[in-house]
This record gives C-alpha cells, sequence and structure tokens, in this order.
C-alpha cells in the first residue's frame, strides 16, 4: 500500500473549505451569483428591521402601556398578560394546581428523553394511564376537599394542552382498534370501522365542534347536559382518530404477509401477534405519520374558540382588543404562533430522535 | 450430508399427519386435487415438483396457513377445523421454516427465539432463554444472540428461523423451500442443520429441489403436478426408476445441469 505510483496530494484550495463550499454552492454560475447576491440584499432588508423591531428596540419590563415608548415590540403587554394566557379564567387562588399539572407532566416527560432512565416504560405507561385521571381529578376539582373549577373557566395554554394531550392520549389507541377493524376479516367489524372512519374524515372539524355544542344537546333528554368541553373533546377524539386509523393502516399494510404467516405459525393468536410482532413494526414505520397527526391535532385544537372555548390563542385574541393597550395585535400573534411553534417543534424532534432509536438496521 | 441415514429408523409408531382426499380452490382453480398423505412418527418426506404444482399450498395446509375446503386433515388425530382454539394447539406442535425466513426484524435473534415459548407456552422468561441458547447452539450461532436478524446473512437467519421454530419443541417440522432464497455457499449450512434434525428422529415434511438432500434425508419422496400427488417412492426407486412420465421430465431437467 506504501508504494503507490501517486501519492495522495492536498486537494486544490479552491475546492474545500469556506472558500471552496462558497464557490460550489453559492457562486458556481453567474445566475447563482445574482441570486446569492439577491438573497442577502432580500434577507438584509426583511431580517435587520425585524430584529430591530422585535429584540433591540423592544421594551421588555414595566407594567403597562407608558412602558412602552421606544417604538419597538411591547413585549411588556405579553408579560402582564401572562396568567390570562397561561390560565385563562381559572381562580387564582387555585393556579397552583394548573402549576401542579405543568411541573408533573414536565417531570413525566424527561424520562423519555433519556437512553436508559430506570422504569422508562412504565413511566410513559404512567403518563398515558394515570397521569390523566389524576389531571382530571386535579383540574375539575369537586373532589378530596378541592374547590370545583367549572370549564368555563379553563383557558390559554393550558385549555390548549389538555385538549392537545388527551387528543393524542386517546386517538392514537382509538385510531389502532380502527386500523385492525377495518384490515378484519369479519365483515361486520370491517363495515362498522369503514364507515366510522368514512364519517368523521368527511366533515370538517368546525362542523364537528359545532354540532357537539349546539346540536347534541338538542338531542339529549332533558336534564340530561354534560360539559361543552367534554362534547368537544369527544368530538376532536373521534375525528382524529379516524385519521390516525388511516396512518396507522398504511403502516399495517406494508408489513409483509410473511410476518403475519411466522406469528400464526408459532401458535400465537390475533390480538398477541398484532401487539408484538405486528404493530410494533407497523407503528414505528408510520412515525413520521403519526406525529404529523398529532401536531394537526395540536394545532387544531385552537378551532374550539368558535364554541366559546378560550384556548391560548383566542386568550391572546381577547387580550389584543384591550383598549388599555394600544396596539399590540402583532406581539400578541407573534406570541401564539412562537408557543404553538415550541410545542410543535418539540414532537418534531422527539419523533425524529425515535426513529433513530428504533433503527435495527434491518432489512425484510 | 454424506452419511446415510437408516432408513430402517422409520418406526411406524404413531399416525403424525393423515390427509385424506383434500382439496382447495383459490377462487376457480382448483390447486389441490384429492391429495392423500399418510405420514408416520419420525419420517422425513421430501416434496418436489414444478413451480405452481401446489406443494407449499399443501403443506401450509398442514398447519392452517391456508383452509382446506373438501376433504380431511388430521394431526396427530386432532382434525384441522374452523375451531380457533384446536388450529392454535395444532400450531404450537407443527414448526414452520419459510422461504424467506419471515424473522421478526425489530426483534434480536434471542428475542426472536424465545418470544413463542414466553408467550404461547407460558415459559418464564430465563428459562426460555435458556432454551433459546441451547437451539442457538444447535444452529451453530450462539454468538449472534444478541443481533438483529438483518445484521446477519442469510443462512444464519435461516438457521435462526429453524431454531425459532424448534424453541416450541413441535412434533413435525414443514420446510417450504427452506434454501431457495439463500446464495449456493449458504445452503450447505442450512441443509447440514436440517440433516442433523432428521438424525434425531423429526418427522419433517420437506418441500425443495435439493436432490442430495432427498437421496440421503427422505424416507419417501413426493412428486407433485397441476395440485395432485403423481407419484410417491422411495428415494431410490424415485431417483432411478421414475414410474411417470411427468416425473421423468421433471427429473431430466432439474438434474440436467
Amino acid at each position: 500500500m506504501t508504494d503507490l505510483k501517486n501519492p495522495s496530494l492536498a486537494p486544490p484550495v479552491t475546492t474545500v473549505g469556506i472558500m471552496g463550499w462558497m464557490r460550489q454552492n453559492l457562486f458556481s454560475t453567474p445566475l447563482n451569483s445574482g441570486l446569492t447576491v439577491l438573497a442577502v440584499a432580500f434577507i438584509y432588508l426583511l431580517l435587520v428591521p425585524f430584529f430591530q423591531w422585535a429584540v433591540w428596540n423592544a421594551d421588555w419590563t414595566g407594567s403597562d402601556q407608558s412602558a412602552c415608548t421606544s417604538g419597538g415590540a411591547c413585549w411588556v403587554f405579553i408579560n402582564a398578560r401572562m396568567e390570562l394566557f397561561i390560565y385563562g379564567f381559572f381562580p387564582t387562588s387555585e393556579y397552583w394546581r394548573v402549576d401542579l399539572v405543568f411541573a408533573l407532566l414536565a417531570v413525566l416527560i424527561v424520562p423519555q428523553f433519556f437512553e436508559r432512565f430506570p422504569h422508562k416504560g412504565w413511566i410513559g405507561f404512567f403518563t398515558l394511564t394515570g397521569f390523566p385521571v389524576l389531571v382530571y381529578f386535579l383540574l375539575v376539582g369537586g373532589s378530596f376537599g378541592l374547590e370545583p373549577v367549572e370549564s368555563g373557566k379553563w383557558g390559554g395554554l393550558m385549555l390548549t394542552l389538555v385538549l392537545a394531550f388527551v387528543g393524542i392520549v386517546a386517538a392514537l389507541p382509538i385510531g389502532i382498534l380502527l386500523a385492525l377493524g377495518r384490515r378484519s376479516e369479519m365483515p361486520v367489524i370491517r363495515t362498522i370501522c369503514v364507515c366510522f372512519i368514512e364519517l368523521w374524515r368527511g366533515v370538517p372539524l368546525i362542523s364537528v365542534l359545532f354540532m357537539a355544542s349546539v346540536m347534541l344537546p338538542l338531542f339529549l333528554p332533558d336534564g340530561v347536559n354534560f360539559d361543552k368541553l367534554l362534547r368537544a373533546l369527544i368530538g376532536i377524539v373521534l375525528f382524529q382518530s379516524a385519521y390516525m386509523a388511516e396512518v396507522i393502516r398504511g403502516g399495517l399494510q406494508a408489513i409483509p404477509k410473511g410476518q403475519y404467516e411466522a406469528a400464526r405459525a408459532l401458535g400465537l393468536g390475533y390480538w398477541k401477534s398484532m401487539s408484538l410482532i405486528i404493530l410494533p413494526q407497523a407503528l414505528k414505520l408510520v412515525i413520521p405519520g403519526i406525529v404529523n397527526t398529532f401536531i394537526a391535532l395540536f394545532k387544531d385544537t385552537t378551532l374550539v374558540l368558535i364554541i366559546g372555548l378560550l384556548d391560548i390563542l383566542a386568550s391572546v385574541q381577547s387580550a389584543i382588543v384591550d383598549p388599555a393597550w394600544g396596539s399590540v395585535s402583532t406581539e400578541g400573534y407573534l406570541f401564539a404562533a412562537f408557543s404553538f411553534w415550541i410545542f410543535c417543534f418539540s414532537m418534531s424532534r422527539y419523533s425524529q430522535a425515535l426513529e433513530r432509536k428504533l433503527e435495527t438496521g434491518y432489512q425484510r | 450430508m454424506t452419511e446415510a441415514i437408516d432408513q430402517a429408523s422409520t418406526a411406524d409408531n404413531g399416525l403424525m399427519i393423515e390427509m385424506a382426499d383434500v382439496h382447495k380452490w383459490y377462487g376457480d382453480f382448483h390447486v389441490l386435487r384429492n391429495i392423500n398423505l399418510e405420514v408416520q412418527k419420525g419420517e422425513r418426506i421430501v416434496i418436489c415438483g414444478p413451480s405452481g404444482s401446489g406443494k407449499s399450498t399443501m403443506i401450509r395446509c398442514i398447519n392452517r396457513l391456508e383452509e382446506h375446503q373438501r376433504g380431511r386433515i388430521s394431526i396427530s388425530g386432532v382434525e384441522l377445523t374452523g375451531d380457533l382454539k384446536n388450529i392454535e394447539r395444532i400450531r404450537r406442535e407443527v414448526g414452520m421454516v419459510f422461504q424467506h425466513f419471515n424473522l421478526f426484524p425489530h426483534l434480536t435473534v434471542l428475542e426472536n427465539l424465545a418470544l413463542a415459548p414466553i408467550w404461547v407456552r407460558k415459559t418464564p422468561r430465563a428459562e426460555a432463554e435458556e432454551i433459546a441458547m441451547n437451539y442457538l447452539e444447535r444452529v451453530k450461532i450462539p454468538e449472534q444472540a444478541g443481533k438483529y436478524p438483518g445484521q446477519l446473512s442469510g443462512g444464519q437467519q435461516q438457521r435462526v428461523a429453524i431454531a425459532r421454530s424448534l424453541c416450541m419443541n413441535p412434533q413435525i417440522m414443514l420446510f417450504d423451500e427452506p434454501t431457495s432464497a439463500l446464495d449456493p455457499e449458504m445452503i450447505k449450512e442450512v441443509l447440514d442443520v436440517m440433516v442433523e434434525l432428521a438424525q434425531d428422529g423429526m418427522t419433517m415434511l420437506c418441500v425443495t429441489h435439493e436432490m442430495g438432500f432427498a437421496k440421503t434425508v427422505a424416507n419417501r419422496v413426493i412428486f407433485m403436478d397441476e395440485g395432485q400427488i403423481i407419484e410417491e417412492n422411495e428415494p431410490e426407486e424415485f431417483f432411478t426408476r421414475p414410474q411417470h412420465d411427468r416425473t421423468k421430465l421433471f427429473l431430466s431437467q432439474i438434474l440436467e445441469h
């Protein structure tokens, strides 16, 4: 190996390093060079004023509009109304209950980001099963000496997270059952699942929410009335589970027939083959699709504002019309958008990490 | 492969498989026609025939991966019907090895092996893994226990698949073209495992075109064409004096090269 006729030389300066990279990617042709210059100019004209407004010239501290004098963004407004954006109209004396829920959620989720955390599986299981029950008792109140808080007072980020969390936790298992049902060999079950999926996928979420809040009470007998939030939640869960079912069905179809046959040939029954062999593979395949549905669900929760529930976006909207603050709508909407982005982006990153972790380097 | 197996070891001390007048259709297509077959305990049967002749379908009927529509199939005296409990009981006793291995790619080799004993036989995990390691040693790849199937060669995967079936301690093993998807240099390692299994007295039904294997191991060779059993004989007779024209044609085609 040592007596090569042509020893290796250092590559020409123009093809490596930052110079080489720029030559290859930014200035390879006259057209490309022109586009690069245009793009830089565009970024300069757009981003510099934005940062001036949002960071350098912004007002950060104070308690009312008089603190906003520098002509930049008035972040004071966000600070001052933060309680509304987070807790909605939850009674101030009961904020600790919401805080406790947030803290618990954070504590429960952190282990999922570590490779080997003791009892990670059980913590995850509790997060999806026991935790929602705990949250129900904490937030709804009325038992264990807690003051009842009716759902009309829920709002802001807390409402958004409740809707999204319940939606995600409930839509996935229902979606799995629907997907399995749609592929069932039993015609009755298959027909029921197909009808359910096609019905819910065929209507817009807005109309589902309207029906849940306006029409459903008309059909219920007198005296039977259940919570508006609960009705909206059920609507969201059933709606999203239909989408989830189709995503998961895609994964089920991608599993080779041989896997089903091998499972059956070993004597595994239907539920065991599905839960041990087929679903772990199918769900892994469709993680991007599942997370896509989760993200869509998270953002769709904001539609509850049309039935009078104030999620984070709606509470921002209600705050920006307050005449005590001049025009702060830009700040408000940016804050709402950023809040959604944080959660959706985290889900997206988590799903990518999960995909990498579950990659066992297999081919079939 | 070379040491011939004692033909006299075919102790007829029990009827393991009985197929009587079995018919099957795919839609209008009559894939199995009047199949009659009896397999005694410890018998080793090789099934050959042109592609599409129904040989795979026939052995897949034995563990109900395919349903027969007429006739009777009994496994150790238990008749295969639509009864699910019955089917699952029979599948526990009948191991199957597939052409494309069908290992579970999301589980390690050891987990692939221990899965069925744990979940079907309710064996405690530690014991199941011990059994699994034993069989991995028998197929000579204990060092691969922690790997995923995708990291193994085809021959190794097929040996893992054989070990996976053996972990259930089956009374019958079905092989559906176990070497057809393998590269030539890996066929021998799989056949060696199968020969050892035969020497241990396992009842085997094997769909294969490995005629060397058939000559050394089989008690009987069955030739199928168009969904029927055309000819059935001891390997010596079958290869030297085939009776039927179609058998002669088939043998001349596969033995020419």
